[in-house]
């Protein structure tokens, strides 16, 4: 395809923007991340003040990688995909610009609310009721705005990373609306209308499906688009993607309650959230399988492909900890599990592995095509990707070591039948591996910290050659 | 991409139909939410107060907040306590501690009973929390004196030496607004919270000159206390 023309074609000015914010994010939430977990390693980091506690920090960590740094990728990508495999542009730019700037300024709240302890007390839906107002307008006019690119498509059919995006949309609508449904007192301040079990259950349905839909779903569309790009050869299987889809989305709604067994909610319920987690393996590993397999016939292409890489190795982390969410829901390995780092390590694994080299894959398949050039250093790209490799590998270890070390230590009794260990006792046990995840963590954003030099150098070196005079990328 | 397209005639109208592809995703989505959130809402079993309506505090004609003694059940908190929960969400506590013991023989020696969901009844939101960095608190009311829980709250590392906790010293320079604990308490009224008009207008003298560390105390000591759990008693299958 013709670049220029493209570029009349379609709006590349909006993904510009939500590209080089989300690089910026990742550093921010990443950087967060490295010092509150260092602040676990060595809690005088905490220097007596509110603002930099481990609790009101946290929250600010969550919400920088999960909604500024994942939502300016989704959003980045979900704008230049639709565009692309529609064959149209934009519905509308002016509702483009409203939800870049008005994401931002969500993001920008939050980062000074978090710190300040202003907070409905509910994880990743920390942020205060005009905040989550905000969001929900911003989010609407997102979705909105995709639909109707996709309602005015010149291609007969619906490319199928554009149902990931669309069945994200539409849950995380319900998600947020349910979730942060409470009353004001104030501006700064609001209870949740739900209490006890009830609330549990809706807290966690939204917890495991911001997981499931926006960290998910979102990025499998992202997948989607760019790992057959980047190949260069079509998806593997069109009959798996059909039916790893709806068997996704259908089942992902349901997983919510297995953060929940053994509580005080009905064990019916934390038994069905189990059995469908487990069964969740299946339609995990088939989105894996076709992103991967994508690649047969071709795999001398990572030899050479740095941005493939990264695609390939986020699925290798997506497989990975798909098959190990599903096994600590089991209600046998949960017991031990719950409550302690090995969530946390989870989590990671699929945060840092999956989320974060599918967006660095994609990101550095988008920044030269839409400025126009080549990357300042592939070699930079190849060691971003060692980087967060080797940091994934730090972390989730020390966070599996030390998370069994607590369920094991918890429950131990000795020879008399009494408990082996103080809980304090734990606590001091802990030390090496919190030490060892805040390297780890340090390491994977000294890889982000090189993304974005490498970014911001290549955008410069576009800059220097005048529009329309440089050579036509390849679309 | 796809030049050759399997698919069954309803994916291939999806597929073609953006509108359809919405509705198909807006039915199919809201199915798991609906079975496993609507149903805790009437099965009487859910809350055990249902069945034992003791562990509830059953409020005598007239009587305050005041009237009640530990032990007689589960009743809402009092203006200081609602005090030391806000400061309790604000710091972020529950992201470290949780408040939901399970039913195992470690959790029973360590923490105590296990936990009940009519415990959390009044608790908008709820504090299970999802983590221990820290020990559960669910039940640690009555546990340690005040004298510690300040000591803690100032410097944990003067009495648990392992202690990873931040120190809290600004709990015992800020003082309490009484305007802001009476406007919090009717709102949790209007949320369906048993507060007594009497309960909301005494709210006001009871913070009177109180820091938000006696409100964190009152809170801490009050965790657990409020319902006499019997073990010999099956309260959830």
């Amino acid at each position: 395809m013709e670049t220029t023309l493209t570029e009349q074609k379609y709006n590349f000015e909006i993904v510009k923007w939500f590209s080089v914010v989300s690089v910026v994010y990742f550093l921010v939430g990443t950087l967060v991340g490295v010092y509150i977990a260092a602040e676990l390693a060595w809690p005088a980091l905490n220097l007596n003040i509110a603002e930099l506690t481990f609790g009101r920090l946290r929250p600010l960590h969550t919400n920088a990688v999960i909604f500024a740094f994942g939502g300016c990728v989704l959003m980045a990508t979900a704008f230049y995909s639709v565009q692309r495999t529609c064959g149209v542009r934009l519905w509308s730019d002016k509702l483009a610009w409203f939800v870049f700037w008005g994401w931002n300024l969500i993001i920008v709240l939050a980062v000074i609310t978090l710190p300040l302890g202003l907070t409905q007390g509910k994880e990743y839906a920390e942020l205060e009721w005009p905040i989550d107002i905000l969001i929900a307008v911003v989010w609407l006019a997102f979705s909105f705005n995709f639909i109707m690119t996709l309602a005015n498509r010149k291609s007969s059919h619906i490319y199928v990373s554009n149902w990931f995006y669309l069945a994200m949309m539409v849950m995380i609508t319900y998600l947020h609306v349910v979730n942060s449904l409470a009353i004001p007192v104030g501006l700064f301040k609001s209870y949740s209308i739900f209490s006890s079990v009830q609330d549990a259950m809706i807290q966690w349905w939204w917890g495991h499906n911001a997981v499931g839909f926006y960290l998910t779903a979102g990025f499998l569309g992202i997948m989607y688009y760019f790992v057959p790009k980047q190949a260069d050869r079509p998806i593997f299987s069109y009959r798996l993607s059909v039916l790893h889809f709806w068997a996704l989305t259908f089942g992902y709604v349901w997983l919510g309650s297995h953060h929940l067994q053994y509580t005080a909610l009905p064990d019916w319920a934390g038994s069905l959230g189990a059995a469908i987690s487990f069964a969740m393996i299946v339609p995990s590993w088939g989105g894996a399988v076709n992103g991967m397999m994508t690649l047969s016939g071709a795999w001398d292409k990572l030899r050479s492909d740095y941005v493939l890489r990264f695609l390939i190795m986020s699925l290798a982390f997506y497989a990975m900890s798909t098959f190990e969410g599903p096994v600590m829901s089991l209600k046998v390995v949960n017991a031990l599990s719950h409550y302690t780092d090995w969530t946390i390590g989870h989590v990671h694994s699929g945060a840092l592995g999956w989320v974060g080299m599918i967006a660095a894959g994609a990101l550095y398949h988008l920044v030269p095509r839409l400025w126009n050039t080549e990357m300042h250093s592939s070699k930079l790209v190849n060691m971003h990707f060692w980087l967060a490799t080797i940091g994934i590998v730090i972390y989730i270890v020390a966070m599996w070591i030390s998370g069994i070390m607590q369920g094991l230590m918890w429950r131990d009794y000795d020879e008399f039948g009494t408990l082996s260990y103080t809980f304090a006792e734990s606590v001091a046990a802990m030390h090496p591996y919190y030490v060892l995840r805040t390297v780890g963590g340090f390491i994977y954003t000294v890889g982000v910290a090189v993304m974005l030099y490498n970014v911001v150098m290549t955008i410069r070196q576009a800059g220097s050659i005048p529009s329309g005079a440089a050579e036509p990328a390849k679309a | 991409m796809a030049d050759k397209i399997y698919s069954t005639k309803l994916q291939d109208k999806l597929e073609r139909n953006v509108w359809a592809l919405l509705i198909m995703l807006m039915v199919l989505l809201s199915i798991g939410g609906i079975v496993e959130i609507v149903p805790l809402y009437y099965l009487d079993d859910t809350m055990e107060h249902n069945a034992r309506p003791e562990i509830l505090w059953q409020r005598g004609e007239g009587q305050t907040l005041a009237d009640w003694k530990p032990g007689d059940g589960i009743r809402p908190y009092t203006a200081l306590e609602l005090s030391g929960r806000d400061v309790y969400v604000r710091e972020g506590c529950y992201l470290c501690h949780s408040q939901m013991i399970r039913p195992f023989r470690d959790e029973k020696e360590r923490y105590g009973h296990y936990s009940l969901a009519s415990e959390s009844i009044y608790d908008h939101p709820f504090q299970w929390g999802s983590k221990r960095t820290g020990p559960d608190l669910a039940r640690v009311g009555g546990k340690y004196s005040d004298e510690w829980h300040v000591k803690h709250l100032l410097d944990p590392r003067s009495v648990v030496p392992e202690s990873v906790m931040p120190n809290y010293p600004w709990l015992q320079k800020a003082e309490l607004d009484p305007d802001t604990v009476t406007r919090r308490m009717q709102a949790m009224q209007t949320l369906g919270v048993p507060y007594s008009e009497q309960d909301i207008q005494a709210a006001a003298a009871q913070v009177q000159g109180k820091t938000e560390m006696d409100a964190t105390v009152a809170y801490m000591q009050v965790l657990g206390t409020m319902a006499k759990l019997d073990y010999g008693v099956v309260y959830r299958e």
